[in-house]
């Protein structure tokens, strides 16, 4: 049902802009919102609602990088690897991060699609170093043993939420 | 009178009449200025920068998108201007797979014509390769991306003039790619294999897919004998390969050339273009004598053929049921061909030549298929023909003429006019006029069809009734005259489409050419072609003629229809995309609701949640897994179900809950059996 309501979702969105092609950038925007990336079969679905190609449509999905075709995670985490944190063992972090969440190879996303764990440039929060951000939340000076709690707290949280929906 | 305006280009003064931009003044003045994006089918891009010019007073600028002004002072051949554009080339050269000596393209890579008219002698540049994977998916071409040099010329003429748009830009930076949607494989998307991109695709990034090889293996095979039949395009281009003038005919040299080769048979594909004609003419009578399925559209194009399955399903049905000459002549090669010469029809080898690179897919279609014997086994196109003939090291030029073989090899002029759009049109007047008044006409040229406009249109008095037909090609112009006949804007009992702009005879299997001009010459011959022929109607064939008495039988007879004729089927643009909305377990079966655009307007998204509620509420949810589809190519008829293996058309709530419990009670049955 879930993939249901999404996809009303979807044909909402696209009848509110008016099924117009120039609206293309913040339809990606809103569907972006709402799956937190942007499946190839949504797109297909755009595309022709909106009378131009799938392979245009995809063009536009690429060229920006706000834009994404891979699923994310519910919890986005940026490590800052900018000098200032980098020198103040920013890659100690990730590899913790890594760990605590049983990432496998070559892969960024728990497989229940809960993280998604993600390096940055520089988040200008230099002063904070080493930090990260989960989706908004900017987190500084932070050591492994932190790291853990903060994701202890959430996976908390998420299992409180869970029980409510379930145990209502 | 207004005054006159003009420019002067290297000192010479150039009159401005009605040129768009700089370029085509330069090129007015006989000069010609080095360009990979500019072409004047097309839109104007103004990304490869190697047309800069020097303007007095602007200094450099682009010529393809500069407008003239009244007594500009342009520079082409500048020091700086000079250094520039062999910098450009180096670049580009940096930038690509240098494979040149064993590249397809050859002679005609505009990329390598550069850089030896600009005497790039070395890249000074480190190379920048990339390794990105060849896509040869596609029956009809190959896609290497390692070549591309992103002028966009490809994209443009698939969206612009075809009005498909397969391929687009995608990434960006270093990182930029010209690919088919989400990166799939050509034959995965909605791709109509007209070939127009290879045409205009400045390097081998593009390029039609060579059969050359099978055929050879063919041909050295002594247990079979290859037949080959010659598009009438072909006859009118193959000569420009070997420094002939465009439209210039070299059928009895195509015989010759075909026969030292060492083809067996060599047939006309024009001989199955008048058969063409009767039965499509026919099949027309019949549709307005019934007000069935009016306008009915010409068949023999497979990239249009293509087009109205996968974007105008409520058309397929206006289609003539015809197969193409090229289809035909198969049909025929393998039955009557085989019988005659005493072999089974899996020695016979029929290989085609052809102005068109969707022929190739059309040979492969199901359809003509049978016990994976195909009715057509290969197909060239023009220049792969002409690539055998150097590779035999044949002088084309000094060749004496030859004769194609009987009964398949004589045509009429109505089957030759095929290869101009306007020419399927014009045959079938020439037979439906006569068919219909039951008279004998002494003349046959109807000129209101002919012409070069992507869109024309004439009415003609036919008896009693008066007809009106359109002639397209180009299948963006194609696409608005479809919105504007399901508008019921216009009406028409014919339309003849071609893909390729004039027609087959500007086919992307033809010899590489940008300048209309080649094309036009191109017509002219072929129109030529038919004046010099001693008929000009199809009914007039005596072969046809004779075929039908000794063979065929009826004119859209039982064993016609076997032969000539054949059923469409609508289809996805993009392979591959569906959803699922919650999943059952191995045991059970699938509900899949179809949400393409045909069947989303008819309520799809509705009988979506009203199924899967219905599931919900009926403990179902562990044995059905729903999904949606993106279109079940039955548009026509939605919205579509698939439940099981049962499509149901026209589907309503009851309809899916009484196939559910069907499919549930069955399964049930097998759970309890296995047990
Ligand atoms: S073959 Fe035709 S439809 Fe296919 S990508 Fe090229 S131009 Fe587009
Ligand atoms: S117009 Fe002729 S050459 Fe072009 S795709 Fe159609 S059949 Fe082939
Ligand atoms: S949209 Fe094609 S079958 Fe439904």
């Amino acid at each position: 049902m879930e993939t249901l309501r999404k996809f009303e979702k979807v044909c909402e969105i696209v009848d509110q802009n008016d099924r117009s092609a120039a609206r293309l950038i913040p339809i990606l925007q809103a569907v972006q919102s709402e799956y937190r990336y942007l499946p190839e079969e949504i797109l297909t679905y755009i595309a022709t609602s909106l009378g131009i190609s799938p392979a245009s449509v995809f063009g536009v999905a690429t060229f920006y990088s706000l834009f994404t075709m891979k699923p994310k995670g519910k919890y986005i985490i940026r490590i800052c690897d900018g000098t200032a944190c980098h020198v103040k063992g920013s890659m100690n972090l990730y590899e913790a991060l890594r760990n605590k969440l049983t990432l496998k190879e070559g892969a960024d996303s728990t497989p229940d699609m809960l993280f998604t764990l993600e390096t940055v440039n520089c988040l200008g929060a230099c002063g904070l170093a080493p930090a990260m951000v989960i989706n908004d939340e900017v987190f500084g000076q932070l050591t492994p043993e932190r790291v853990d709690s903060i994701i202890d707290d959430i996976l908390d949280k998420e299992e409180k939420n869970e029980f409510d929906t379930h145990g209502a | 009178m207004s005054e006159e305006r003009y420019v002067t280009i290297d000192n010479k003064t150039i009159l401005i009449e009605e040129e768009g931009n700089l370029l085509e003044l330069v090129r007015k003045a006989n000069i010609e200025l080095p360009t990979f994006c500019y072409h004047s089918e097309l839109s104007v891009y103004g990304s490869c920068r190697l047309c800069m010019v020097e303007i007095e007073g602007l200094g450099l600028v682009p010529a393809c998108s500069t407008p003239p002004a009244m007594g500009m002072k342009v520079r082409t051949n500048t020091e700086e201007i000079r250094k520039m554009r062999k910098i450009i080339v180096e670049l580009l050269l940096a930038n690509h797979n240098q494979d040149c000596p064993t590249c397809q393209k050859g002679s005609t890579c505009q990329l390598q014509a550069l850089a030896r008219r600009l005497g790039v002698s070395k890249v000074r540049f480190k190379k920048q390769n990339r390794e990105l994977p060849l896509d040869d998916s596609s029956p009809s071409l190959v896609r290497d991306p390692n070549k591309c040099v992103l002028c966009g010329d490809c994209v443009r003429i698939c969206s612009e003039v075809q009005s498909v748009g397969a391929i687009d830009f995608a990434y960006r930076g270093a990182h930029t790619v010209v690919i088919p949607s989400f990166g799939k494989e050509l034959d995965k998307v909605e791709c109509i294999n007209c070939g127009q991109c290879a045409r205009v695709c400045p390097t081998g990034a593009l390029m039609p897919k060579s059969e050359i090889e099978e055929v050879w293996k063919a041909i050295y095979d002594p247990n079979k004998v290859v037949v080959g039949q010659v598009a009438p395009a072909v006859r009118v281009a193959l000569g420009e390969m070997f420094g002939l003038e465009p439209g210039v005919t070299t059928t009895g040299q195509i015989a010759a050339a075909l026969k030292a080769i060492g083809f067996d048979k060599i047939f006309d594909t024009s001989f199955s273009a008048d058969l063409t004609v009767i039965e499509e003419s026919n099949e027309f009578i019949n549709r307005i004598q019934k007000n069935e399925n009016i306008p009915q559209f010409t068949s023999c194009c497979p990239a249009w053929v293509k087009f109205v399955e996968q974007y105008y399903p409520e058309f397929v049905n206006h289609l003539s049921t015809c197969r193409s000459p090229q289809q035909m002549f198969g049909a025929l090669a393998k039955e009557i061909l085989a019988n005659d010469l005493g072999i089974g029809p899996e020695d016979v080898v029929v290989v085609s030549i052809m102005p068109c690179t969707a022929k190739k897919f059309e040979a492969k279609r199901p359809e003509f298929n049978h016990n994976g014997m195909r009715d057509v086994d290969n197909v060239l196109t023009t220049q792969e023909l002409g690539r055998m003939i150097e590779e035999a090291g044949i002088n084309f030029r000094e060749l004496e003429p030859e004769s194609f073989h009987l009964p398949f090899g004589f045509k009429t002029g109505a089957g030759v006019i095929f290869g101009n759009s306007g020419g399927v049109s014009e045959a079938a007047l020439r037979y439906i006029t006569e068919k219909i008044t039951g008279e004998k006409r002494d003349s046959y040229e109807f000129t209101t069809v002919r012409g070069d406009n992507g869109m024309r249109e004439a009415t003609l008095t036919v008896g009693s009734k008066d007809f009106s037909l359109a002639v397209v090609n180009g299948l963006g112009n194609a696409r608005n005259l479809l919105e504007r006949i399901k508008s019921g804007d216009v009406h028409y009992d014919f339309v003849e489409v071609m893909a390729c702009p004039g027609g087959c005879v500007g086919g992307a299997g033809q010899p590489v050419y940008s300048n209309p001009s080649i094309r036009h010459k191109r017509t002219k011959g072929i129109y030529e072609n038919d004046r010099m022929l001693e008929l000009h109607k199809s009914q007039d064939n005596p072969y046809v003629t004779e075929l039908y008495s000794s063979y065929l039988g009826d004119i859209g007879g039982e064993k016609a229809h076997h032969l000539l004729h054949t059923s469409y089927k609508t289809r996805k643009r993009i392979s591959d995309e569906d959803m699922t909305f919650s999943s059952g377990d191995d045991q059970g079966f699938e509900v899949n609701v179809c949400f393409g655009t045909g069947c989303f307007l008819k309520g799809s998204q509705k009988l979506l949640r009203d199924i899967l509620e219905y599931i919900r509420s009926n403990g179902l949810h562990s044995s059905v897994k729903v999904g949606a589809s993106f279109c079940f190519e039955t548009c026509d008829r939605g919205p579509v179900v698939k439940i099981g293996d049962k499509i149901i058309e026209h589907c309503t709530l009851d309809k899916a809950r009484e196939a559910i419990e069907g499919m549930a009670t069955s399964t049930l049955k097998e759970v309890q059996r296995n047990a």
